[in-house]
């Protein structure tokens, strides 16, 4: 068997990786939403994380742009401490430079009142005050394939791939190293998932960006990432080179999750039968 | 007879352009699963509805929508009521949205059969409990609120709560939607159990191309209020004759698929605020010609197999012209 786990045994600070997460962990009361959780991002490269809800891959994502804290654990970015120390402004603000995100809802994520300038221009404010940034606004509209008559609009004349598009380029305003995309293509429609799926892609392609791709669908996993660890009831139960997890699945709940894709030939008795007995396993071991 | 027959439905709505159904032909016969497929403002929401005449305010409704060999269109009230509540039911997509919170789970799934007296409140619990059991959950669960369940218990709870007054078709709108893979997997295995053992026809609203091959007989694809292609499912998954169809499979991300760039259609689907001549998807289509823009095609079969139809001028050029053919975003 191929060695599965080499994801997520985080070697001690290696000066490769983009981000670097180490036991992380986090409960809410008697769940443990997080459990030990370690896995590292090199420069560059595509993460997904998968699971179904409760899994904890969304309170991971949170941790590491810092909407949540962690009860224990590290998170580095290019070896420095990115969680814990300095909740002041600049430490905010410098995190924020290095690690952004792109949520589910587009609609919900933008200020309905803002045009798409102005939520653009909000941002590079308070990163780079001082500034002129109408230059980069257009460079940043250009770069998710949005033209320059969209500056203008508000969210509610934007269709929905056209607002997921816009909090791209917000996220994308400040050059960070690592974008955390949790659920960011799930709302849409095919034709348009497929249209973000590719513009991801060439942005990865021209900036080097990182990314931590959360997710439940699998496809888009395959399609986007590198490497990918499945998470389930706060932990990593496998992790690898994203073909040969999904291609060959080790852990039974991967197995699960792989077969309850549908597809032409699909059983949901079985893939019914086969989750039921891996909640049974959990109760035996518990 | 055929469970469920829409034949030529035109719905208009106030403030647009086109209707939002625009001769929509549809067949759904005892037994049989029908996916109705298509992307968000396509009209398979609408359509669904419309078999149980839950129309938006001001909608004009022409054409027919027989159920069980009766125009819903021109019901009378108590006609609708019995409806509703005997003949057909639909399990919408977020059962959080759709069951009162405050009521408990008994309340909700004998209400609509005792006050429409299908049913004496005895027989109704009775009834409950059957079904209860049948979806996987025990009598237990009549003493619950909607809170003290997940969610997938609770679409359950609805699936249940539909059969109540022994449907003779089943409308389910995105049942799976808001649930996890593993468990969507049991929500569909349940949809096709009850189908087998009380013999319900059943209409699957859905926009998972991958779920629709898996659990149906025929599919239908809509796009901008219209259908563009209806046929036997694995023969229009493995042989699309309309090109929406063919560019909605190759924007699907395929878990088995090696990875790569997707092929996305270009461009939005046309507002409702805009008139619409020829094809509704000419704009975005590779094979459109001047044609299609001129004359809007009208339903074909294909060559040796009248089940499979596709409104489409160029659908033999399909498979052909389209392979090695990339559309980027």
């Amino acid at each position: 068997m191929p060695d599965r786990t080499s994801a997520t045994a985080a070697p001690a600070a290696s000066p490769e990786a983009l981000l670097e997460v180490t036991g992380l962990c986090r409960s809410f009361g008697d769940v443990r939403a997080v459990d030990d959780v370690s896995f590292v991002l090199p420069p560059g490269g595509s993460l997904g994380i998968v699971g179904e809800s409760g899994s904890g891959k969304t309170t991971t994502a949170r941790i590491i742009v810092g909407l949540e804290r962690a009860d224990s654990g590290t998170v580095r970015v290019r070896g420095q401490a990115h969680n814990g120390t300095g909740r002041g402004r600049a430490a905010r603000l410098a995190r924020a430079r290095r690690v952004q995100m792109v949520f589910q809802d587009p609609y919900l994520s933008l200020d309905p009142r803002a045009p798409v300038r102005a939520v653009l221009a909000e941002t590079l404010k308070l990163h780079f005050p001082g500034t002129d940034h109408d230059a980069r606004i257009h460079e940043l509209l250009d770069q998710v394939g949005l033209g320059a008559r969209a500056a203008d609009a508000r969210p509610r004349e934007l269709s929905g791939g056209q607002r997921q598009r816009v909090a791209i380029a917000r996220a994308l305003a400040v050059r960070p190293e690592v974008l955390v995309l949790d659920e960011a293509v799930a709302a849409l429609d095919v034709s348009v998932q497929a249209q973000i799926l590719n513009l991801l892609a060439d942005i990865r392609e021209e900036t080097a960006v990182g990314y931590l791709f959360i997710t439940h669908d699998l496809g888009v996993v395959r399609c986007v990432t590198d490497d990918v660890i499945v998470m389930r009831s706060g932990r990593i139960v496998e992790a690898g080179r994203t073909g040969e997890v999904l291609g060959r699945p080790a852990h039974p709940y991967t197995r699960l999750l792989s077969a309850s894709v549908p597809r032409p030939g699909w059983d949901p008795r079985a893939i019914g039968a086969a989750r039921r007995a891996l909640a049974e396993e959990d109760a035996a071991a518990s | 007879m055929t469970t469920l027959d829409i034949r030529g439905l035109r719905l208009r709505l106030p403030h647009t352009a086109r209707p939002v159904l625009d001769g929509v032909d549809l067949a759904v016969g005892p037994r049989e699963t029908v996916a109705l497929v298509g992307e968000s403002g396509s009209g398979k929401t609408l359509t669904s509805r419309t078999v149980l005449r839950l129309l938006p305010e001001g909608a004009v409704a022409e054409g027919t929508v027989e159920v069980a060999g009766q125009d819903v269109l021109t019901m009378t009230a108590k006609e609708l009521r019995d409806l509703r509540t005997r003949t057909a039911a639909m399990v919408f997509q977020d059962p959080r949205a759709a069951i009162n919170p405050l009521r408990r789970i008994g309340d909700f799934l004998t209400e609509s059969v005792v006050l429409n007296k299908v049913l004496t409140s005895a027989a109704a619990e009775a009834r409950a409990v059957e079904l209860l059991e049948a979806v996987g959950l025990t009598s237990a669960a009549l003493r619950r609120y909607p809170s003290q369940v997940s969610g997938g218990m609770l679409q359950r709870v609805m699936i249940a709560g539909s059969l109540m007054g022994d449907p003779k078709l089943l409308l389910a709108d995105e049942p799976t939607t808001a649930l996890d893979v593993t468990t969507q997997a049991e929500v569909v295995s349940l949809l096709g159990d009850m189908r087998e053992r009380f013999g319900t026809a059943l209409l699957f609203v859905t926009h998972d191309l991958g779920l629709a091959a898996a659990i149906s007989d025929r599919v239908s694809v809509m796009y901008a209020g219209r259908i563009v292609e209806s046929g036997p499912a694995a023969e229009l998954f493995a042989h699309p004759r309309h090109p929406y169809t063919k560019a909605l499979l190759d924007s699907t991300p395929d878990p088995d698929a090696p990875p790569g760039r997707l092929t996305a259609i270009e461009g939005q689907p046309p507002d409702l605020r805009e008139e619409l001549s020829g094809c509704p998807f000419a704009p975005r289509c590779v094979l459109a010609t001047a044609v299609c823009t001129e004359q809007a095609p009208q339903a074909a079969p294909a060559p040796g197999n009248p089940a499979h139809t596709a409104a489409c001028h160029h659908s033999d050029r399909l498979g052909t012209r389209l392979e090695g053919e990339t559309v980027d975003a």
